[in-house]
């Protein structure tokens, strides 16, 4: 094999915040990933009936639920937000160093105020449920 | 100095073999996901109660129904392409990593298709 240009590894950077911003999305993406067996667990309990979806139900409301509940939220929040960014970038935009150092911290506000918003929605849907 | 061989210009499929096609899956599903991530959460979280009764109602409607599927299939499809690329990234050795990869897309085509088996048997009516 020819000699080919080794893409830059982790190690080979100087730590940046908008590393963290990157490494994040990615962390964010795997937990959600995991999001998406609870949900597709909790729809077919839902479809197997009432009893399947009552014992499902004691799973997803053991206290500790209500942590990985927030986890997901923020996950989700941030890799909206992040994206968002991404696919801005995508198109060209908002490369250059300023820029991105300046999104990165626009991504890191606009994602907290969502995890405010959504989590408040979903402490309200909370207290509905039984 | 170009490092691409003609024959690689002319196919552009990369040492992948695929081109840019999970560059732009992942784009297409990113840019699908975010109203219907958005009009997930919202959604739900305007449940009147997470019973079984109420849930049953909300997935019988057409719409919801239709949205829930577009909603389960396209994240499936995200996360598998996103998964995939972190494996490729850190697990090494050829056959570690084939092993990995072929989990990872077995169990995201069980995903997928048990979230809409799930919700068209609630749709059509079949849940118990």
């Amino acid at each position: 094999m020819p000699p080919r240009p080794l893409s830059p590894h982790l190690s080979v950077y100087k730590f940046r915040y908008t590393l963290t911003t990157s490494i994040l999305n990615r962390f964010t993406g795997v937990g959600l990933s995991v999001g998406l067996l609870l949900l597709v667990y909790w729809l077919m309990a839902v479809a197997s009936g009432a009893h399947a979806q009552a014992r499902a139900s004691r799973l997803l409301s053991l206290p500790v639920m209500k942590l990985v509940y927030a986890a997901l939220i923020m996950a989700f929040c941030y890799h909206l937000s992040a994206g968002i960014r991404h696919l801005v970038w995508d198109t060209g935009r908002g490369l250059e160093r300023a820029q991105a150092q300046r999104s990165a911290w626009l991504v890191v506000g606009v994602s907290i105020a969502l995890m405010l918003l959504v989590g408040y929605c979903a402490w309200l849907a909370g207290a509905r449920a039984p | 100095m170009s490092l691409r061989s003609p024959l690689g210009k002319v196919l552009g499929a990369g040492a992948a073999k695929q081109g840019v096609h999970h560059w732009w899956m992942q784009r297409l599903t990113s840019v699908a996901l975010v109203p219907l991530s958005i009009w997930f959460v919202v959604s739900l979280l305007s449940l009147p109660s997470f019973d079984h009764a109420s849930v049953v109602a909300w997935m019988r409607q057409s719409w919801t129904a239709l949205f829930l599927i577009l909603f389960v299939l396209t994240c499936t499809w995200h996360s598998q392409l996103g998964v995939r690329v972190v494996v490729e990234d850190y697990v090494h050795g050829a056959g570690a990593r084939t092993v990995t990869l072929v989990s990872v897309t077995f169990a995201h085509t069980l995903i997928g298709a048990a979230g809409v088996f799930a919700v068209l048997k609630v749709a059509f009516g079949a849940a118990p």
